[in-house]
């Protein structure tokens, strides 16, 4: 089958690629740009591991066609860091907190928990659970990883006081 | 799971993608959210040649307010639902029944469009339809024909849609101001499908229940319209009595098949106690 031309934003910078059309966007970015920061753990959209950031949406990348995704924005894991590399909040409150612990759902934990306070930067315990309820941990049990968001809310909600 | 191979269409207008269904037939696949074809096609349950993506045509997105109901564009996600204030002032239940569908991720692909033409008994959005009067616009090469949502669903996976018809628009008229309605579902965990699920729309005038609508979610081959169980709480204060016939009349239609959410009677019996609950909380949210 004919391979399409496809464009798009990955982490900030311009990618051109051929790709077949049924190619999914998480082997896309992992076998073909080598971002191996989000994971296939089900393979079955339930476990989240795949998250990625599309047109700033939570999306599982195992249940988008590489077609679907051309000409969009896709942020992985790999793009969440500063731009002079230190740590994202986020993922120094995950260390903090002890957020992780085989670090199988990480990525896709992080970068969900990244849009959740895009939209909500001061949700309660409830709207956290609720918000990554997309994104399955065998390890945490959820605790530390709710608390290390919640952290993060409050640094960066500090910040941007800081700077007002 | 590698999905079989296909040609990808991107088309820009409803006219281009009606076309390109015309053109190649059964081979043709719409795509609209992706999270029930794309899981299907991994599982090579599903094999389009052409996959044809509605992304890109304005015309089906938007929630429209006309007064009298809303036009909701086929390609308006189950987040915007969510998020649509005048719809969830008018009509909540779209927005309970939306946020009880699958997770956060999912609801930013899946459209209310593909939710109600995917023809899955596990759907939640069609019992809602049901119970709302919802009308469907469906467009194909000979123009555009309106199906009632309680016409609509035939078996499963099998709806009223004809080959190379495009379902633009969801009409739900505004059920009247100081309606109560709830949409109760149980559910082993997020992102499962309903072990059996109950959606009602009454008002109340003077004490007695003037108006009532029961369906109910993936306990049949199809969600199911439970008119006699409307009908059994019509007239009555929504005492136990009339409470008790209705979930009898409702779980009198519930077809379920043994699954791993359970054998028949137990799901026949999740249905019921839904069916209760539903009433209830609708009750208490009437004025
Ligand atoms: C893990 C998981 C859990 C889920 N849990 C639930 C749940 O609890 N409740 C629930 O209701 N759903 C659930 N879903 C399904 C999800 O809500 C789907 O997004 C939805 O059913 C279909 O919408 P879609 O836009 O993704 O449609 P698609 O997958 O793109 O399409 C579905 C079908 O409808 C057809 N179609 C789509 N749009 C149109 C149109 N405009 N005109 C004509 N035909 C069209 C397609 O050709 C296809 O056959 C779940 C999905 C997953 C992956
Ligand atoms: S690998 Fe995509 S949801 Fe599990
Ligand atoms: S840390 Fe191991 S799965 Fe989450």
């Amino acid at each position: 089958m004919a391979k399409m031309h496809v464009k798009m934003t990955v982490n900030g910078g311009e990618v051109e690629a051929l790709a077949e059309p049924r190619t999914l966007l998480i082997h896309f970015l992992r076998e073909q740009l080598s971002l191996t920061g989000p994971h296939v753990g089900c393979d079955t959209s339930h476990c989240g591991a795949c998250t990625v950031d599309l047109d700033g949406k939570s999306v599982k990348s195992c249940t988008v066609f590489v077609a679907q995704a051309n000409g969009a924005s896709v942020t992985t894991i790999e793009g969440i860091a500063n731009a002079d590399g230190t740590l994202h909040v986020l993922q120094e409150m995950f260390r903090e907190h002890h957020g992780l612990q085989c670090g199988f759902c990480t990525p896709g934990m992080i970068t969900r928990a990244y849009r959740l306070l895009q939209e909500n930067p001061n949700p309660t315990e409830t709207e956290i659970r609720y918000g990554i309820s997309g994104n399955l941990c065998r390890c945490t049990g959820y605790q530390n990883i709710v608390k290390a968001i919640r952290a993060a809310a409050d640094q960066l909600s500090g910040k941007k006081e800081a700077a007002e | 799971m590698i999905p079989a191979a296909f040609d990808y269409h991107r088309p820009a207008s409803l006219d281009d993608a009606v076309k390109l269904l015309a053109q190649y037939g059964d081979e043709a696949r719409v795509v609209a959210g992706g999270h029930s074809l794309i899981p299907m096609m991994k599982l090579r349950l599903a094999q389009p040649g052409h996959l044809v993506d509605l992304q890109d045509i304005a015309a089906l997105k938007g929630i429209k307010d006309t007064g009298a109901g809303f036009e909701i564009g086929a390609m308006t996600t189950q987040r915007e639902i969510i998020q649509s204030a005048a719809l969830t002032a008018a009509c909540p239940i779209l927005k309970e029944a939306a946020e009880q569908i699958a997770d956060p991720q999912i609801r930013y692909c899946g459209t209310l469009g593909g939710n109600v033409a995917n023809g899955d008994p596990g759907n939640d959005m069609p019992a809602i339809m049901l119970a709302l009067d919802a009308v469907y616009l469906a467009k194909g090469p000979a123009g555009t024909r309106e199906l009632k949502a309680r016409d609509f669903y035939e078996s499963a996976y099998a709806t009223k849609l004809k080959e190379g018809e495009i379902l633009t628009t969801i009409r739900i008229p505004k059920p009247p101001a100081g309606h109560g309605s709830a949409y109760v579902k149980q559910k082993r965990k997020i992102g499962d499908y309903a072990t059996a699920a109950a959606a009602v729309v009454l008002t109340m005038s003077g004490g007695k229940c003037a108006s009532a609508a029961v369906s109910l979610t993936n306990v049949g081959d199809t969600a199911l319209f439970a008119a006699a169980a409307g009908a059994a709480l019509v007239g009555s204060s929504l005492d136990q009595a009339a409470i008790d016939k209705a979930v009898q009349a409702a779980v009198g239609i519930a077809q379920p098949s043994k699954d791993t959410r359970g054998p028949v009677d137990f799901r026949k019996s999740v249905a019921g106690v839904m069916v209760r609950r539903a009433i209830e909380a609708a009750a208490k949210r009437a004025r």
